[in-house]
């Protein structure tokens, strides 16, 4: 067996054991929880340590046959794509099922559909099947409106909970219509994604332009509401803020990467020619995310708003790259899913500490905790300048990828991006650190605690951990996305250039285009390089 | 004739029969517990079904009453399920049985005969045994509405019942009478010979559309669906249900016999009129049952939301779609019976079935809260449950025709919107399981072996059609092989 099904496996059969719990017995609930994310993610670390950037296709395969007729088979393995996300999800919803101390009510409920919510993420991004691919998605989407009707928080929680499973649902069910066109145009037989990739390969089974112009979109706009892209963001925020912490970390730090995972997995590679007419739309698209819901970040009151607004602008970020659809740019927005799932869940879990303290997150309120709060304010302060893209934490290295990039392909919106990132960005995180932690602080506030023990600082140390460590050596992971980008979703967006080239009847030999490709898959080697160096 | 070929029906009479001269003998308080007689009675004849009965490879149909009545592959998947269906209802009545004031041998007996009666449609494949088995299930039907004879919601129900459904008899009836005056004949088989021919005729066109009429009715979808809310809340709980799925699944099985077996020719040009009824029953469910506050009301109305789901399957015109109409019924049996066991047992004695009525649902009685909120996911369509499979089914169904016909992507965004939709009022009825809410009554419900038993059935069926569909896919694909 793979260890992939492990790591997806322990949190599921974690959540039917609790099932057979009393719920009286507390600390055993949360203990199994904890221990269950821990295995996963241990594994997770140790699958990603073992993966081996040098080989192609996919490792650590798994296949068993599960609908004969359909051609639905339970698929896992990963490549360089997708072995960062995993691990990735596996530490955050190990970071989350520690904080979620905060729970006092319905405990047991709430870990089992926490635990769900783990195990269906993960498989997500472990599947190798269009069918299973949703399916764990799903599974785990329905827990998220549940934690979030329950155990939500603030006046504005019934109305957040319908908005965000109206939302949520329209995009996922509008993805499915996606991957069951797909299915059938393609007449393969096949829900396995390898196959699929590869069957479309050939020229002869290759998609015609109006099944691939009918299917993007639907993929496109499907997966762009999971993920926020503007104009379809507004479930973000509310939802995130009025979410328990461990949901808010979970959905906005590893969930919604689906989406983005989705179009890199699925959408670009299988449907190159549309891809490569709607990127442009994309890019300005982008704009709206990294601009426009940046300049809403800057006005916000409430902290948990501003961070969910500043989560739907970082999601500008790889949908450029996506849409710069070169190597450079894809692996960029690979690595910047990785680096912002770190990020969000941090920022998610300090906020949600600091809620648990004071009972408020308008920042008006709050004022010079830095003095009370030594490491929840230092630990707080480092994720808004990871926010603001300081080197040495991950999400510059992601960023600045991303923008090579996608210089290539979109200058304007480029140089329009940069400035959303750069100032903007950086303005509100100062001003919500000064607001919050510098300055006098109100009476009120003086019995706010620290994080008493190492066993509460623990979840947030691991994460700041892994945003520094892939922030000072991109490498590890650039080294595996970079190989996998070009050989699974660029390859046949190389052809459709081709196609495409000679549709417009420029004077283009096949030869120039090859070695327009090979020019800039070493550019990019080289950029990479320099970049980890 | 080969008389083995009635086994089924012919076992399900005796049993029936039985029931009413054991009853003569039987003292008052025993009587209750005949339904377990009948049940497993109907469990022994349901395996009977599985190990015994077996279609030679030779002849995949066999004939009697002169190729008025098939035993094919299509009718054994029916007859199955509904046995199975009337074994979990026999249950449900045992446990409901102290809420009927008399004759309660009567009302297992009568189940039985609509049993049969199901069983009969699911072999028709001639007009009139369609209608004779039509007639067999909606007059038992009139009867076990208004079985409740104190309860003037139960009188009502079963007067509208009765009504609405004398006149779709006549509808039936009316068009058959047309179908045999243009083509000389009423047996299937004949008629598919010849119904190419009649393409044009106006006539025979008309009496084909009165017999969806009829069959409109029995699966409740749009414009026929007028009774099913009102005939849902007021008929004894255990009704309701066998209501919800063996009269629902007995009008699909009629309706897939009627249109791919007697005129497939004729069904073929009719895409446009089964995308519309199925994509306005699917909104109409959905949006009537937003603001319901019975809770019998509320999946009556889902049933009629339902019907559109499964006619998305007829719909498609194709082999897929008819195996997935199939799969999805299936689904459809555990996820309506477990909740009806539980309205059964979790709602007696509260005024109007409210749903308020769950409030703290999960204290009384964790079994049961969790079967409920299950079956509202399945419902919902949320995976691992078979829900999920089944509308996955359906939907690829649907959109496999896209090329064909434009109407075909409309009618996959109308089932999408009634999904959305319906998770609104199915997390209602978690929502007031658990939420935080004044529970007037907390005292723990009791729940008997037998109901155990059968609560755990239908999870483990919702759970084991969601995660392992290919046994039962199969089965529904040899099922529908004989249909055009």
């Amino acid at each position: 067996m793979s260890p992939l099904t492990y790591i997806i496996g322990w949190p599921l059969c974690a959540a039917v054991f609790l099932l057979l719990v009393p719920r009286t017995f507390r600390p055993v609930v949360r203990a199994v929880a904890i221990l269950a994310t821990s295995i996963s993610a241990l594994l997770a670390l140790k699958l990603f340590l073992q993966f081996n950037a040098g080989r192609l296709g996919y490792q650590f395969e798994q296949q068993v046959l599960w609908v004969t007729s359909l051609g639905i088979s339970y698929h896992v393995g990963v490549d360089g794509i997708n072995v960062g996300l995993i691990l990735m999800g596996a530490f955050v919803a190990f970071a989350a099922a520690c904080v979620s101390w905060e729970i006092k009510e319905r405990e047991k409920e709430f870990y089992i559909l926490l635990l769900v919510m783990t195990g269906g993420i993960l498989g997500a991004f472990a599947s190798l099947d269009l069918f299973f691919f949703y399916f764990f998605h799903e599974l785990a989407l329905v827990p998220t409106f549940i934690m979030i009707g329950v155990w939500g928080r603030g006046e504005q929680k019934n109305y957040a909970t319908f908005q965000i499973t109206l939302y949520l649902s329209i995009g996922a069910l509008l993805a499915l219509v996606g991957l069951i066109a797909l299915y059938l145009q393609a007449g393969a037989g096949t829900f396995d994604i390898p196959k699929l990739a590869e069957y479309l390969r050939s020229p002869e089974h290759r998609l015609s332009a109006s099944a691939q112009n009918f299917i993007f979109p639907l993929l496109l706009f499907g997966f762009g509401i999971l993920v926020s892209l503007w104009p379809f963001h507004t479930w973000a925020p509310l939802g995130y803020g009025s979410a328990p912490t461990a949901t808010a970390m979970l959905h906005a730090g590893v969930l919604k990467k689906f989406g983005a995972y989705g179009l890199i997995r699925i959408a670009l590679p299988l449907l190159p020619d549309a891809a490569r007419d709607w990127m442009p739309i994309v890019a300005w698209l982008c704009l709206g995310n990294l601009l426009y819901c940046g300049w809403v970040a800057m006005r916000q009151k409430d902290f948990n708003r501003m961070i969910g607004y500043s989560s739907v602008a970082h999601m500008g970020f790889i949908f450029l790259g996506i849409a710069s659809l070169n190597l450079i740019g894809v692996t960029g927005a690979v690595l910047v899913m990785i680096a912002h799932g770190f990020l969000a869940a941090l920022t998610f879990g300090l906020s949600g500490y600091l809620y648990q303290q004071t009972g408020t997150l308008e920042m008006d309120r709050l004022g010079g905790l830095l003095r009370r709060l030594p490491f929840i304010g230092a630990a707080l302060m480092m994720a808004a300048f990871a926010g603001c893209g300081l080197p040495g934490f991950a999400n510059f290295a992601g960023e600045i990828t991303v923008f090579f990039g996608a210089w290539k392909a979109f200058r304007l919106v480029t140089i329009l991006a940069c400035w959303g990132a750069l100032i903007i960005g950086a303005v509100y995180m100062l001003r919500a650190v000064r607001a919050m932690l510098h300055g006098p602080l109100p009476e009120q506030w003086a019995k706010v605690a620290d994080a008493p023990h190492l066993w509460r600082k623990a979840p947030f140390l691991l994460l700041l951990a892994s945003l520094l460590v892939f922030g000072c050596f991109p490498k590890l992971l650039t080294d595996k996305i970079e190989p996998s980008v070009s050989e699974k979703v660029l390859v046949n967006a190389a052809t459709a250039r081709a196609d495409g080239s000679s549709r417009r009847k420029e004077a283009l030999t096949a030869s120039v285009v090859a070695k327009d490709m090979s020019l800039l898959t070493s550019a990019a080697t080289e950029k990479g390089g320099s970049l980890n160096r | 004739m080969n008389l083995s070929l009635l086994s089924h029906e012919l076992l399900v009479l005796a049993l029936g029969l039985g029931l009413l001269l054991v009853d003569l003998w039987l003292p008052v308080p025993a009587k209750r517990k005949l339904g377990y007689v009948a049940a497993a009675g109907v469990g022994l004849i349901l395996l009977y079904s599985l190990f015994c009965v077996q279609l030679p490879a030779s002849s995949p149909v066999q004939y009697a009453f002169g190729q008025m009545y098939a035993l094919d592959g299509l009718a054994l998947f029916f007859k199955r399920f509904f046995l199975l269906a009337a074994l979990i209802v026999l249950l449900m009545s045992v446990e409901f049985a102290d809420r009927i004031a008399s004759g309660i041998a009567e009302f297992y007996a009568l189940m039985l005969f609509a049993l049969s009666g199901m069983l009969f449609a699911s072999s028709a494949n001639d007009f009139a045994l369609l209608f004779v088995s039509l007639e067999l299930i909606t007059v038992t039907f009139y009867v076990l509405t208004s079985f409740q004879r104190a309860r003037v919601t139960s009188l009502e129900a079963g007067v509208k019942y009765l009504i609405i459904g004398a006149l779709s008899t006549a509808f039936t009836v009316y068009g058959i009478a047309l179908v045999y005056g243009i083509s000389h004949t009423l047996n299937f088989g004949l008629l598919s010979g010849v119904a190419a021919q009649y393409g044009d005729n106006k006539i025979f066109l008309f009496g084909l559309a009165l017999v969806l009429v009829g069959l409109g009715f029995k699966i409740a979808a749009f414009p026929f669906q007028i009774w099913a809310p009102d005939v849902y809340q007021g008929a004894p709980t255990p009704v309701t249900a066998f209501l919800a799925i063996g009269s629902k699944a007995a009008g699909f099985a009629l309706l897939l016999r009627v249109l791919f077996i007697a005129v497939p020719d004729i069904t073929a040009r009719w895409s446009n009129l089964l995308i519309i009824i199925s994509g306005v029953s699917i909104l109409y469910g959905n949006l009537c049952a937003i603001p319901q506050r019975n809770l019998k009301r509320l999946l009556g109305y889902s049933s009629i939301a339902h019907a559109g789901y499964l006619l998305l399957g007829v719909a498609a015109l194709s082999a897929a779609g008819r195996s997935a109409v199939l799969y999805y019924l299936s689904g459809y049996l555990f996820t309506v019976l477990s909740a009806f066991t539980v309205i059964c047992l979790a709602l007696r004695g509260v005024e109007g079935e409210d749903v308020g009525g769950l409030a703290g649902l999960h204290r009384r009685s964790p079994l049961l809260a969790a079967t409920m909120t299950l079956a509202m996911a399945s419902l919902a369509g949320i995976p691992p449950l078979a829900g999920f499979f089944g509308k996955f089914l359906l939907l690829k169904a649907v959109v496999e025709q896209g090329p064909t016909h434009p109407g075909y992507y409309c009618l996959t965004f109308t089932a999408l919107a009634g999904v959305v939709i319906s998770l609104y009022y199915y997390f209602g009825v978690v929502r007031a399981m658990y939420w935080p809410g004044e529970a007037a009554d907390l005292s723990p419900i009791v729940v008997s072996k037998p109901i155990r038993l059968t609560l755990y059935g239908c999870i483990g069926g919702m759970l084991y059609l969601g995660l392992f569909p290919n046994g039962l896919l199969e089965a529904a694909n040899q099922a529908v092989k004989l249909l055009r």
